[in-house]
């Protein structure tokens, strides 16, 4: 192989160039396989192997890794504010080693506090959820579940992430900032982020995120592109769109959001820089602050609030229908059971995807927007809750008559699917702008997205990492451990969200620094520490996936080839697939991914890559015509 | 810096604990090849999710009731007691929802555990089951926003032509608050105009503005309809008054409103509650700065005849404050901008502006 143009991937080479059908054993293919044997590893420097790799894989657990780091920061930060919600009266000279001058006088800096929800949201919805779980799943399965060498341009693959590096520098550096990184909200809405004399956050620490967002969305729509394209031009034989686990169906699907919705954060972005910096006012317009009249006129921070949202709305749904995808995918595999409804499942996930993009404005009912179009968004809506629920019942219909095996990664698929219940149920509530006039920016709004995306997309992130660690790392990570970690965390999340309904429906505002101003919103002090208690104990527990994850990626037992007896593609490679992914000639696909406790069948599972003719005594009526 | 620092200790001291504890205990748990085994451990996940489901339901349940009376603060609008019926009633249909999947969810999952020699039951799909539970959501989703468009467009439409007019304005950090005085016409105001004295940025050359008068809290009768005209004069802000179920953004540069009939007096709802220091509360519900959780604004419900007495003993603006109405006088009339006179030519003769944005 040629050494000196580390760029070049062998694997695309190896695949006849983008786009090709897979070439039949060639000589590449050949050397390829020779190369895996005789001298591994010995022909690439670490730097373009573990550093700026192409190989998807290598990418993809850069993102994890990546991701991970930035959870226990997003996590360590809401620790932080629980902490002040928890105990408001309490002194916290002790974090002054860690926070210096943002403890004043024993006291967390009001200001500091809203910096801390607004890193903790932004971090964890771009960098831990969309970057950590799409970001991580769609670059580790999509060539290997389609059957590819690699993503369609291993090149632009390896820029997404160092993109994503590069805003991760950026937005980890704010955090040390003397005036501190943005703390206007995740949401960011001028004219308190576009004024840096409103607050001190919007200083220099705004700057600093815009630009951090801005190198985020060149890094997503890298991705992205690269994953649509990959699934829809270098599925291997057979693989028809019919045929693609529904895994791979979410993040072609998740891709396609991402590529519609960032662009237009990108453009409020740039607005907002615009006024920012060049005196321009697209969201300013009488304003008095600070002592003195600002001279721009006519904009609208309203408008600021429908470009972010048209984004933001399509963006939990980027957040969540990977996970949707994996839940699936290992629902199936571990009730031994075809998904129920493969069709619906595809159609529940179009239909969100479309309705994803027309809803934006719930976000906005009490901004003073036109009520007309409250009603028609109210209207949109609402109908979200039908392919919702539609998935929801395919999953229990899965697990009917099934025979479950609880692996860790089990385990979390089925704590997915409860806390998606309890998470969408009250988005009914929210998203009837009725009672969104009381229920508007409190802390039902908080507990609600909580587990509907947040939680319930972190237990989908953990359910993959568990059932695809083998194939990422070649070992097993220790299962008891992980049921530690599963039933603590569900437990626990459960405990910090649900009390937290009850605050919600009390009225409390979020981003209160303390609630002990007001007498209405004062009657669950005990709560709030129950709630932080719990909060931080759940925080903690995530250490034990942290070390069971180090642990077994050096340590772990070694995998097998196919560890869960599963049918996809992916276990089709050796246990540590090499660049390439497949040694020979990758496979050819001959039937639907949920072939599992087939009647007819010796085996509960049938992989896809077995033809119809070698099964003759499970083919239903259909698939035997093929054979014939 | 030093922040910085403490955080590289951090990861160093979690690599040594990571180190710590492989050389301990736990070296024996990865030792050996993997082979996969579905044993006890099997069974006691799926025990565990029967004694999750039956224990975290009674908890929920319990916490639920025990805390039902605190996550009810009173109601003091007509529109308020109207939205708590529809929130009690969804909260009903999304609960039996919550209450079947998740028992379900638990139940199957404890259920169809694996067990040796049985195989799952190969059942790809079912199109009469899809169209069933995609039909019966979507009819009472379809229930749901009927019922949620006709209170809303109920609540949002035009205010009745009796109503009270006030206006209230946020700024970092606390509300101010305005009457249109006995002419019952807001006077124009001006952000160009605003210094220490003059807040709300009166244009005093603006006849209806000379008898606004402003007010410390908020006063309102009972059993009238009560518009309030919304603005903000530095960054985003929200009207919220969670006992009358209104919530408005404060948008600099565009005015919001809201109406809403108050139904209990303030005194009538300290007897009802046995507290006589309860006070009805504006609370600014949109993240705004440092001093965001201290914006509070004290409102008074007031029997009509109160109200009205009240109403009468202020003093006007321009009465309490002479040397600014004196400054306005060597001013010519033509300073305020055009958008400040657009704004005055669009307020109808009424004082009561209808809801049509």
């Amino acid at each position: 192989m040629d050494t000196n143009k580390p760029n070049l991937s062998p694997a695309v080479d190896a695949q006849g160039g983008i786009g090709a059908v897979p070439v039949p054993h060639t000589e590449h293919a050949d050397h390829l396989h020779h190369d895996e044997h005789d001298h591994e590893h010995h022909d690439q420097h670490w730097l373009w192997k573990y550093v700026f790799s192409q190989d998807h894989k290598m990418i993809a657990r850069q993102f994890l890794i990546t991701g991970m780091l930035w959870a226990i920061i997003g996590g360590t930060l809401s620790s932080l504010f629980r902490l002040q919600l928890g105990w408001p009266e309490a002194t916290l000279d002790w974090l002054k080693p860690l926070l210096g001058h943002w403890i004043d006088a024993g006291k967390l800096n009001p200001e500091f506090y809203l910096a801390l929800v607004t890193m903790h949201g932004t971090i964890m919805v771009f960098f831990v959820l969309t970057a950590g779980l799409s970001g991580t799943f769609s670059n580790f399965l999509i060539p290997l579940q389609v059957g590819a060498r690699d993503m369609a341009s291993g090149f632009m693959n390896m820029l997404s992430y160092w993109f994503f590096f590069l805003s991760s520098v950026v937005m980890f550096w704010s955090l040390f900032l003397e005036t501190g990184p943005a703390s206007a909200g995740w949401t960011i809405y001028p004219p308190l982020s576009a004024l840096p004399q409103a607050m001190p956050g919007s200083g220099a620490g705004m700057t600093m995120w815009l630009v951090s967002m801005a190198l985020f969305i060149v890094s997503q729509l890298l991705g992205g592109v690269n994953y649509v394209t990959t699934v829809i031009n270098l599925r291997t034989r057979g693989m028809s769109m019919s045929k693609l686990p529904l895994t791979i169906w979410a993040f072609f699907l998740t891709a396609i959001l991402g590529i519609l919705s960032f662009p237009v954060l990108f453009s409020a972005a740039l607005l907002l820089i615009f006024d920012r910096s060049f005196g321009t006012s697209f969201f300013l317009s009488d304003i008095y602050i600070a002592g003195q009249a600002l001279s721009n006129q006519g904009g609208s921070p309203v408008l600021f609030q429908h470009l972010f949202w048209f984004l933001g709305h399509p963006e939990v749904y980027i957040v969540i229908m990977p996970a949707m995808g994996m839940v699936s995918e290992v629902l199936a595999t571990n009730a031994r059971k075809p998904i129920f409804g493969y069709r619906a499942m595809i159609g529940s996930l179009i239909g969100i995807s479309l309705l994803s993009f027309v809803v934006w404005a719930h976000h906005m009912f009490v901004t003073g927007m036109n009520p007309f179009l409250g009603s028609v968004f109210m209207f949109l809506t609402l109908i979200i809750a039908v392919p919702s629920g539609v998935k929801v019942f395919n999953w229990l219909a899965t697990l009917w008559r099934g025979n479950i095996r609880f692996s860790a990664a089990m385990l979390f698929a089925i704590g997915f699917v409860s806390l998606f219940i309890s998470g969408g149920l009250t988005g009914i509530i929210l998203g009837n702008a009725t009672l969104d006039i009381q229920m508007h920016n409190t802390y039902f709004v908080v507990a609600h997205f909580h587990l509907v995306m947040g939680s319930s997309a972190f237990f989908g992130l953990f359910c993959g990492v568990y059932h695809w660690f083998p194939k990422m790392f070649g070992r097993m990570m220790d299962e008891k451990l992980g049921y530690i970690h599963f039933w603590l965390t569900f437990a626990g999340v459960y405990l910090v969200f649900m009390p937290m309904h009850y605050v919600g429906i009390a009225g409390f505002p979020r981003r209160y620094y303390a609630w002990t101003g007001f007498d209405a919103f004062s009657q669950f002090a005990d709560m709030n520490k129950f709630i932080s208690v719990a909060a931080i104990l759940a925080f903690f527990a995530q250490f034990v996936f942290v070390f069971n994850f180090f642990y077994s990626i050096f340590r772990g037992r070694r995998a097998t080839e196919n560890p869960w007896n599963s049918t996809t593609l992916e276990w089709t490679t050796p246990i540590e697939p090499g660049h390439g992914n497949w040694p020979g000639e990758i496979p050819a696909v001959y039937r639907w991914p949920y072939d599992y406790s087939k009647p007819g069948s010796e085996a509960d599972f049938i992989p896809q890559t077995v033809p119809y003719s070698q099964t003759q005594s499970s083919n239903l009526p259909y698939e035997q015509e093929v054979v014939d | 810096m030093t922040a910085l620092t403490i955080v590289l200790v951090l990861v160093l001291l979690l690599v040594v604990f990571g180190l710590l504890f492989r050389l301990q205990t736990l070296t024996s748990i990865f030792s050996g090849s993997f082979t996969r085994d579905i044993g006890m451990s099997n069974s006691v996940n799926a025990v565990l999710f029967i004694v999750f489901l039956v224990g975290g339901g009674a908890w929920f349940a319990y916490s639920f009731a025990e805390n039902f009376n605190k996550m009810n603060p009173p109601i003091a609008s007509i529109h308020g007691h109207a939205m708590e019926r529809m929130f009690w009633i969804t909260m009903a249909v999304i609960g039996v929802a919550f209450v079947i999947t998740q028992a379900l969810l638990f139940w199957y999952s404890y259920k169809y555990q694996h067990k040796e020699g049985r195989r799952a039951y190969f059942f790809s799909h079912n199109n009469t089951i899809e169209v069933v539970w995609t039909i019966i959501p979507a009819v009472v989703m379809a229930a749901l926003i009927f019922a949620g468009w006709k209170a809303w467009t109920r609540i949002t439409g035009p205010a009745p032509k009796e109503s009270v007019v006030l206006e209230v304005m946020g700024k970092q950090f606390n509300w101010l608050v305005r009457y249109p005085g006995r002419d019952m016409k807001l006077g124009v105001v001006n952000y160009r105009l605003i210094d220490a004295t003059n807040e709300f940025g009166f244009d005093l050359t603006d006849k209806s503005a000379l008898d606004d008068f402003t007010a410390g809290e908020v006063h309102v009768p009972k059993g009238v309809p009560v518009l309030i005209k919304i603005r903000s004069r530095d960054v985003l802000h929200a009207v919220y008054m969670p006992h009358f179920r209104v919530q408005m953004y404060a948008v600099p540069g565009m005015p919001t409103r809201f109406w809403f009939t108050p139904t209990t007096t303030t005194d009538e709802m300290r007897a009802k509650l046995g507290n006589p220091k309860f006070d009805y509360e504006l609370a600014c519900n949109q993240i705004c700065g440092r001093g965001h959780f201290a914006m509070k604004l004290k409102i008074v419900v007031d029997e009509p005849d109160d109200y009205q007495n009240w109403y009468a003993a202020q003093k006007s603006f321009s009465e309490q404050n002479p040397d600014v109405l004196a400054s306005f006088k060597n001013k010519p009339a033509t300073m305020a901008p055009a958008a400040a006179q657009v704004e005055a030519a669009e307020q109808p003769a009424a004082p009561l502006a209808s809801m049509s944005h």
